[in-house]
């Protein structure tokens, strides 16, 4: 019992980020609402959130299972890859026919489970870095979809088009299963054996080693599950497009993702972080697009202005981050518990220096 | 280079050592495509062709040496792709074919590589953003910006004594025919990093990419020294753009995914994503391998879709290849590393 408390008490410790990052989405929305009210417009109209949920669905899924693998101290530059392969899995599998959409569904995850396993495995088992080995398998799906397909091709029954395509009020079926699959995705970090491996793993694979975890089996899990998300995500383009399309890699949504999962607060470094954040990064990413929208602005000062926001935004991140991360540092023997537990302490307002820095201008003299 | 040795120093006459690390994979791998290369195409080493191939390949060793400094730091530098395009749009707009204009523009793009450097490099070390995030904002940006300028379509054009570096050479050398520029620029430019690493600023380098807690104990400005890194990347990045301009021209496309293809050569070379291993000739190498790598595709008619399958292979197999070499056994002190912000690692990381 007590053990369960304190792992709570730890978890809780390492989502700290969180309450930031929502602190952060709402700074987004309060202040792009001005914008577009400024600029005579209104951003909560009915067909603006519309956009704004559909468009956070997809980058949602991909986000997710990255949160996973990054979790795992990982890294997984296949996902736009594996979504463009899965439209092209499921369109051809269902070939129109509403009776074969459990099978194209299931072909679907199969295959990117697959892949996610050979990724696993690559990364495990040979021991490749996993920037190089998703890299590697990024590129062997282009050269097959690239070589196999022409164009589009295959269809999607008009039933499986609800998926992409209808909606509750405002909300898009599509974000309802990506919300849901979230919630999934917290429980499972929080709640199961497996789940709490991933962080510790993350955290120092060596560490998570001694006592006991096979530190292969979280981070093998992790990228299968981060697969089968993008499998999902490839499901989604081919119930929105009708057809698979392998033109969908074109679209960068790996270094997307992966700018969502930062910008919610998880560490790049792992161990740290969660599903939670993860899903408020992917939001502030889907409002500014809406926003960008709204005020019909250049497609090219979007990338600007998309770039120079996830800079600043991770930069405010880091100091708060650094902060506390100075803090633990009083505690050297490592066993005293981060004091996320007690009070919340005020943030220390100037960020005391890192050790590094410190250390350098100790040894300049 | 020994991959157990965090701080290497210099072996001349060591080949042995050399072979064993990712140096010694890498140049089987080049060995091995060149000898395939050979029997589909005898004629391949007869001067003019290699000469050719050297200019193609120039520019990617290139960006692989700008690319290995920031590695080699423990930082990921994803801009210089972007960077690249920048450059060669910028160069078109300004120089607007007046010959004149050239060398004045050749400046005002060192000026503007410098500043994109010092950015990624600020940003990384004074704002503690982890790398891959700043550096793929900054490829946003310029991606964005420089379409804006151009209203989407590069304009202008290229003078001709811009062209001469990655178009000409030096003519009527013996059994070589013309040695083309951007050989020599390239190869000024390798030995140069080589000396680089040699003198103090690359040991420091290498410790920072190794642990930078300790290379801060011992007295480095680790800051300082990971921001000149992101410099000379961008610098390498502008000369591999004018060479590359004068090479193949103007055009939307031109840089898009060269930061990809120079990590990979970079780490086929053996560097470690993660930082504190590897050398420059190992960096070059591996550009070396993978532009032989799509001379020899072309050369095997392979459809050219076909060709990132084969890429990709090749990459996984020769790092799966080369970890194996290297590290028989499970790391004992040292969990493998994955691309990650190492100013954070002594805060966080329990191995403190």
């Amino acid at each position: 019992m007590t053990r369960a408390v304190s792992v709570s008490k730890n978890l809780r410790a390492r989502t700290g980020t969180t309450g930031l990052v929502y602190l952060a989405l709402v700074v987004v929305l309060v202040l792009s609402a001005l914008l577009v009210a400024f600029q005579g417009g209104d951003l909560f109209t009915a067909a603006n959130t519309v956009d704004l949920f559909t468009r956070s669905s997809l980058l949602g899924f991909l986000a997710i299972g990255q949160t996973l693998v990054i979790l795992c101290r990982s890294l997984d530059l296949s996902v736009g890859y594996v979504a463009a392969l899965s439209t092209m899995v499921a369109a051809i599998t269902m070939a129109g026919d509403p009776s074969r959409i459990v099978l194209g569904v299931g072909a679907t995850l199969g295959l990117a489970a697959l892949i996610g396993l050979v990724n696993g495995l690559v990364i495990t088992r040979l021991r490749v870095n996993p920037f190089i080995a998703t890299l590697g398998m990024g590129l062997v799906i282009k050269g097959y979809l690239d070589t196999r397909f022409q164009g589009p091709a295959g269809s999607v029954p008009s039933e499986f088009q609800m998926f992409g395509l209808s909606r509750v009020g405002v909300l898009p079926i599509s974000t309802l299963v990506m919300l849901a699959l979230a919630v999934a995705a917290i429980l499972f970090l929080r709640r199961t054996r497996m789940g709490l491996h991933m962080y510790a793993v993350g955290g120092d694979a060596e560490v998570a080693r001694l006592s006991g975890i096979r530190p292969e089996l979280p981070l093998i899990a992790a990228h299968v599950l981060c697969s089968m998300m993008a499998g999902i995500a490839g499901l989604l383009l081919a119930s929105r497009f009708g057809t698979g399309n392998t033109l969908v890699y074109n679209n960068g949504y790996e270094l997307e993702a992966i700018a969502a999962v930062v910008l919610g607060g998880t560490y790049l470094l792992g161990g740290r972080g969660g599903v939670a954040g993860t899903v408020a990064g992917v939001f502030i990413l889907a409002t500014l697009d809406t926003v960008f929208n709204t005020l019909s602005m250049d497609p090219f000062v979007k990338d600007v202005l998309r770039g120079a926001i996830v800079i600043a935004a991770v930069a405010v991140y880091a100091r708060g981050r650094h902060a506390r991360a100075a803090v633990r540092l009083r505690f050297p023997s490592g066993g005293a518990p981060p004091s996320a537990a007690g009070p919340p302490e005020p943030p220390s307002p100037p960020p005391s220096p890192p050790a590094p820095e410190h250390a350098a201008r100790r040894g300049e003299r | 280079m020994n991959v157990e040795n965090p701080l290497p120093r210099p072996r001349f006459g060591s080949a042995l050592s050399a072979l064993r690390g990712g140096t010694g994979t890498v140049s089987v791998l080049l060995v091995l495509i060149f000898v395939v290369i050979a029997t589909q195409n005898p004629s391949f080493f007869e001067g003019p062709p290699l000469m050719a191939f050297a200019k193609k390949a120039a520019p990617l060793v290139i960006l692989a040496i700008g690319q290995y400094l920031v590695i080699v730091s423990g930082e990921f530098d994803l801009s210089v792709g972007s960077l690249v395009g920048a450059q060669v749009v910028i160069a078109a707009r300004l120089i607007d074919g007046d010959e004149a204009m050239t060398f004045p523009v050749i400046g005002v793009m060192l000026l503007f590589g410098l500043l994109v450097g010092l950015v990624n490099g600020l940003v990384t070390t004074l704002l503690k953003v982890p790398s891959i995030i700043t550096t793929l904002g900054t490829m946003l940006i310029l991606f964005g910006a420089v379409r804006y300028w151009t209203g989407g379509a590069p304009t202008g054009a290229l003078s001709e004594n811009f062209r001469v570096f990655g178009r000409h050479g030096l003519d009527g050398v013996p059994g070589l025919g013309q040695l083309p520029w951007a050989l020599v620029v390239a190869a000024v430019l390798t030995v140069g990093a080589i000396l680089l690493m040699r003198s103090p600023y690359g040991r420091s380098l290498m410790a920072t990419g190794d642990n930078d807690t300790a290379a801060a104990f011992s007295g480095v400005r680790v800051g300082r020294v990971r921001t000149l890194a992101f410099v000379g990347s961008a610098l390498m990045a502008t000369v591999a753009a004018v060479l590359i301009g004068g090479f193949a021209g103007v055009t939307a496309q031109v840089g898009q995914g060269l930061e990809f293809t120079a990590i990979t050569a970079v780490v086929l070379g053996g560097v470690v994503l993660g930082g504190g291993r590897g050398t420059v000739v190992a960096a070059a190498l591996g550009a070396l391998t993978v532009e032989a790598l799509f001379t020899l595709f072309n050369q095997l008619y392979l459809p050219s879709t076909i060709q990132p399958t084969a890429q990709g292979l090749i990459i996984v197999a020769a790092v799966a290849y080369a970890s194996r070499r290297t590290d028989p056994r499970p790391p004992k002190r040292r969990p493998r590393r994955r691309p990650d912000h190492p100013n954070e690692r002594p805060l966080d990381s329990s191995r403190r």
